[in-house]
């Protein structure tokens, strides 16, 4: 399937009175047509600040060291505000954190709905009020008609993100990128906020980007899967691939640190903290909190082995020379429910261009 | 949970409305009622909006109930009087872990300051070399070190604050914690660090705690007994197991069908079920009825009696 979108070893610092901080450090990843990519790790690790780059929304003191950002065949980083600007809104959308700011208070959320058919469209207003509606119906607010010219405190959290996404959608996107939609919400609004996604990418063909560091959502929603640590990439591959086959082991960390319905004893916490991307470690970065560290890890950053067609792992422990560990329990328990060559690909995903 | 256990907490027919008698009254808790036993931990989920954080809010007595009784250790505390003597005795027995761990410390102090606070109103400590060193004691109890007392919270991460927000609240030795969401504003693999402490220091000193979170399966991990709050009441009350294999209550069973586990053959056949609150509408005199052995459904009589027979189908296959 063609690749929609293509970063290539991009690098963002960011300078701060302590220095530069290393956000991104060479990440490479694509995004195929109709497919969800969940971008998963820990607050610091970079994904934000990779699909804010995709947006041109990044904070005045970045700075892109390298790299590049293909949509089509265009290339963004390379862009003037203006073309920007013709493009957020209209192909690339996305769907912020937090639905109690990322809507203005002052305006009726009918027009908040309709604005970029106006700017992108140049729709007159009565055609695009009634784009707004329905697709205001669409997402699931009730009576819709009526409450356009309602006001975002009106409304409460589920209904304000789904207005959101109503924005961000109102222009049928090709690329849509959602930046923890659901963790400010409730596991029922969440789920119901999930599936929407899930129906609007079918009926509208959207690629998503999705970001959280809930493994559970990405269980339910993601095709592919790329992990991050410390401003890298340190694993991807198809959904069933890091769940029932993680190679890294901070993936391996992040399954066992979640409880699951049926978890008794302790939990296996991952140690410690992430490192200071002031100063990155020079080795494998997680290396100081791995119980599986070897002494490479802390000389030598590891590169992408091959794990299958779709799957890469950036560790030590799938070079040849690398010593057999067993992963912890919780993650034994996961490989033993699909051994290996069960795992479900999805058709149409498999190919080996990376 | 055997009967003989020493009940701690005890709230009866607690009720607390905001702007009572008004046109904007909201019955935030309406008719509440349940027991905590002393050395476990009692889950408190719901959804936003349900009256879980009112609840524990209400027993640490930062509201005043509208209507009810709280029993703590044998004492009715709901009454007590704000300021009063018998208050800070109180407020010695039980202490709270708060939610966000950058709004709950003050910038402008330091960490043994923040820690220290409790220790000078209480008169826990009587000179400064006494504070000092149960300020280090708490340090490393939650896993920091005394290098850590001369800083200020913001050199610090969510996770290690959370640790100081617990060593806060262990420093006046309280028999009773009211952690209302601790771990949801941090990260996956920090929250199970602090969810293990708070695991380990409950064992060494014989706490109880109240977990409130929305966070099922944490809460799931860690409780003892749950109770599930809609709508400011309670519909189900069961034990911790009970509650997950064999939930009774429609909500409860809607609740859990919308948890996203971290298996996507799971997620790929998940089906939600919905819950309509209208149901409820009918006025048939619903209240919590015990179902099984310390197994509470809010139901009515005739409900009562469905809910024995899916009881007993449930458990049938095992027996």
């Amino acid at each position: 399937m063609a690749n929609i979108l293509a970063v290539k070893h991009l690098s963002i610092d960011f300078k701060t009175y302590a220095g530069e901080v290393h956000a991104i450090r060479d990440v490479s990843f694509n995004l195929k047509k109709g497919e969800t990519l969940a971008i998963v790790g820990e607050s610091g690790s970079g994904k934000s600040v990779t699909v804010r780059s995709i947006m041109g929304l990044l904070a005045g003191n970045a700075q892109i060291k390298g790299g590049s950002i293909k949509y089509h065949d265009e290339e963004l980083l390379q862009k003037s505000v203006a073309e920007m600007n013709a493009l957020r809104g209209s192909d690339i959308s996305m769907i912020f954190q937090d639905p109690m700011t990322s809507l203005d208070p002052t305006m009726p959320i009918g027009k908040q709905v309709a604005e970029p058919l106006l700017i992108h469209e140049k729709m007159n207003k009565e055609e695009a009020m009634k784009r707004a509606q329905s697709v205001l119906e669409l997402v699931g607010i009730p009576n819709a008609k009526a409450r356009m010219k309602d006001y975002p405190h009106q409304f409460s959290g589920g209904q304000r993100q789904r207005i959101v996404i109503a924005i961000a959608i109102v222009d049928y996107p090709q690329i849509l990128i959602a930046d923890e939609p659901t963790t400010a919400l409730d596991v029922t609004v969440q789920a119901q906020i999930i599936d929407l996604m899930k129906e609007l990418q079918r009926k509208i063909e959207t690629s998503i980007i999705f970001i959280t560091h809930d493994l559970g959502v990405v269980a339910g929603i993601a095709d592919r899967v790329a992990v991050m640590y410390a401003g890298k990439i340190i694993e991807y591959g198809l959904v069933d691939e890091i769940f029932y086959q993680p190679k890294h082991p901070y993936t391996w960390g992040l399954l066992n640190s979640m409880p699951t319905l049926d978890t008794a004893g302790r939990l296996e916490a991952i140690p410690g903290t992430p490192p200071d991307l002031l100063d990155p470690p020079k080795g494998d970065a997680f290396a100081a909190r791995n119980p599986y560290a070897l002494q490479i890890d802390v000389e030598q950053e590891p590169p992408f082995f091959q794990v299958s067609k779709t799957h890469f792992a950036a560790t030590w422990l799938l070079h040849p020379d690398a010593p057999t560990v067993v992963p912890p329990t919780a993650v034994r328990a996961m490989m033993a429910k699909y051994p290996k060559g069960q795992v479900q690909q999805k058709v149409g995903m498999i190919d080996g261009q990376e | 949970m055997d009967k003989n256990k020493k009940v701690l907490v005890s709230v009866k027919h607690l009720k607390q409305y905001f702007s009572p008698g008004k046109k904007s009254e909201v019955k935030a808790i309406d008719d509440v009622s349940f027991e905590i036993y002393e050395g476990e931990t009692f889950g408190l989920v719901g959804e936003s909006g349900s009256g879980k954080s009112t609840t524990g809010r209400s027993i640490i007595r930062l509201y005043n109930p509208t209507d009810g009784e709280i029993l703590f250790d044998g004492r009715d505390i709901s009454k007590i009087k704000n300021h009063s003597r018998e208050m800070k005795a109180f407020r010695k027995e039980i202490q709270m872990i708060f939610q966000d761990p950058y709004a709950s410390l003050n910038p402008r102090m330091k960490v043994k300051d923040i820690i220290a606070e409790g220790l000078h109103v209480h008169h826990l400590v009587q000179n400064d070399a006494e504070c000092d060193a149960r300020v280090n004691e708490l340090l490393e109890l939650v896993g920091l070190n005394k290098d850590h007392a001369t800083r200020y919270p913001h050199e610090f991460s969510g996770g290690q604050r959370q640790r100081i927000g617990i060593a806060r609240a262990l420093a006046v030795k309280p028999k009773f914690i009211i952690a209302d969401e601790p771990i949801s504003a941090l990260d996956v693999s920090i929250q199970a660090q602090v969810v293990n402490l708070m695991k380990e220091i409950q064992e060494q000193q014989n706490l109880t705690y109240l977990f409130i979170a929305h966070d099922l399966s944490m809460v799931k991990y860690i409780s003892d007994r749950i109770a599930v709050m809609h709508n400011g009441k309670i519909m189900e009350l069961a034990s911790a197991d009970a509650i997950y294999n064999r939930p009774l209550h429609a909500y409860t069973q809607s609740l859990l069908s919308a948890v996203p586990l971290p298996d996507p053959k799971i997620e790929r056949q998940r089906r939600r079920i919905a819950y309509d609150s209208a149901i409820e509408a009918d006025n048939e005199g619903r209240q919590l009825r015990e179902v099984a052995d310390e197994h509470y459904v809010y139901a009515t009589e005739v409900e009562l009696v469905s809910y024995q027979a899916a009881l007993a189908a449930m458990t049938q296959p095992s027996a």
